[in-house]
């Protein structure tokens, strides 16, 4: 799908006026909460700017990318991510908030693996950075259980029919990260143009990495 | 709770529309918002699981019409008005009014890189082993609470099999209500789709959840 497709598609397309309304709504009742804690001295401001900058500038998708080229690559590696996913993501220096207690699930010949949150939004923010709109929202959410095939074409990924399909719904505390398969070709990379192939929608499953040539 | 958070194989919610090259933020607000979720979470006065409930206790248009920021922000007004930090005439004007409750911790900005950086863990120790044992065949209960669980009403009444045994942790159905956190084990338990969803089902499709013990019987 391309991105004109997803916003003719996007439900607050047909009505705008709504849509701003709705947008400023949400903007003066963030902003009352935001000035009455304030005024109370329950929270420092700076402390959201610095939070705000984290997900923005340090705990992204280049994680999780980096986790999937040394198992890509060390035999070692990807062996401790089976048996102590949260252990061997730790080792990169990935920790902490909605990835304390991790799992990898890797991709084969015979087996896609996806990942969702039927009942809300949980993601392996360690290693991926805060979800993505879509999959916080009613549709993939309601969807990916029922009709992955449908859901990864409109991520424009088809699947074999005899590839087996595997979904995780994060129903607990355990989060996922999805190591896919090793495009062809890639011997000769070393782990920071490994990293490069590997999407954020490869990690969740949406996606498969990128083929050898998209290397930067 | 059946809200409207339960959103497993409900028909009608359109496509899932991917957006390109996905900022981080769609509008400043946004970026607010997650930062005070956080920080009132900070608070340490409630849990998780009672911030899921209240999330999902929403109205039910509300929360399917809602992006989820929005979800968090009209969250944090009903946990902060429950717990005395926020009342409603001061949401209503904007300003502080009068002195509430004092939270436990206030989070600054020299915290923030320590408290990301830790997380919340929620395993913990128990005295009893795990009932159920890898590659043992379980049915989940049925059962309909109007008060928090994470057992999808998808997945109520299915047999499975019991994939792995992941660890003793919080029990989110008593904890979300302040009936204290009751850990128990987590099993991943995989069902085929055709256990699921029957005629039609897709023949490849297997569909695992991460259950807690008590929503488990042996099959």
């Amino acid at each position: 799908m391309t991105s004109e497709d997803a916003m003719h598609n996007h439900d607050d397309h047909d009505d705008e006026h709504d849509h701003d309304n709705h947008f400023s709504d949400m903007q003066a009742r963030v902003k009352a909460l935001e000035t009455i804690l304030t005024q109370k001295g329950l929270i420092d401001p700076a402390a959201i700017d610095a939070i705000v900058e984290t997900y923005e500038t340090k705990v992204g998708p280049r994680n999780g990318a980096r986790v999937v080229a040394k198992a890509w690559s060390e035999p070692d590696f990807a062996e401790w991510l089976r048996s102590d996913a949260t252990a061997a993501i730790a080792s990169l220096g990935y920790t902490g908030r909605q990835g304390e207690h991790m799992r990898a699930v890797f991709n084969t010949p015979e087996t896609h693996n996806l990942v969702v949150c039927t009942l809300c939004s949980c993601y392996p923010w360690a290693v991926l950075g805060l979800p993505p709109v879509w999959y916080k929202a009613p549709p993939y959410r309601s969807r990916a259980v029922i009709d992955p095939r449908g859901v990864l074409e409109e991520f424009g990924v088809t699947l074999p029919e005899t590839k087996k399909i595997r979904v995780w719904d994060s129903t607990a505390e355990l989060r996922y990260i999805v190591i896919p398969e090793r495009p062809a070709g890639t011997e000769d990379l070393d782990h920071e143009a490994l990293a490069d192939l590997v999407t954020r929608d490869s990690m969740i499953g949406t996606g498969l990495a990128n083929p050898a040539g998209d290397a930067r | 709770m059946n809200g409207a958070q339960d959103l497993g194989g409900q028909h009608g919610m359109g496509p899932v529309a991917p957006e390109m090259d996905e900022p981080y933020f769609h509008a400043e607000w946004e970026k607010r918002a997650l930062g005070l979720t956080l920080s009132c979470g900070a608070f340490a006065a409630w849990t998780i699981d009672e911030s899921r409930h209240a999330r999902e206790s929403l109205p039910p248009a509300t929360y399917l019409s809602a992006s989820y920021y929005e979800i968090w922000t009209r969250a944090l007004e009903t946990l902060l008005k429950r717990h005395g930090f926020v009342s409603a005439a001061e949401l209503a004007a904007g300003q502080m009014l009068e002195k509430g409750s004092e939270p436990k911790r206030i989070l600054t900005a020299d915290m923030v890189p320590a408290v990301l950086a830790k997380g919340a863990p929620c395993n913990r120790p128990v005295s009893a082993g795990p009932v159920f044992a890898a590659g043992e065949r379980v049915r989940t209960k049925n059962f309909n609470p109007e008060t928090h669980t994470r057992l999808p009403r998808y997945a109520r009444a299915r047999t499975g099999i019991v994939e792995a045994v992941q660890g003793a942790f919080v029990f989110p159905d008593d904890n979300a209500h302040g009936k204290g956190e009751n850990p128990q084990w987590v099993y991943t338990v995989v069902f085929d789709a055709g256990e699921i969803w029957g005629e039609g089902a897709d023949p490849t499709l297997t569909v695992s959840i991460d259950a807690w013990e008590s929503y488990l019987e042996r099959a």
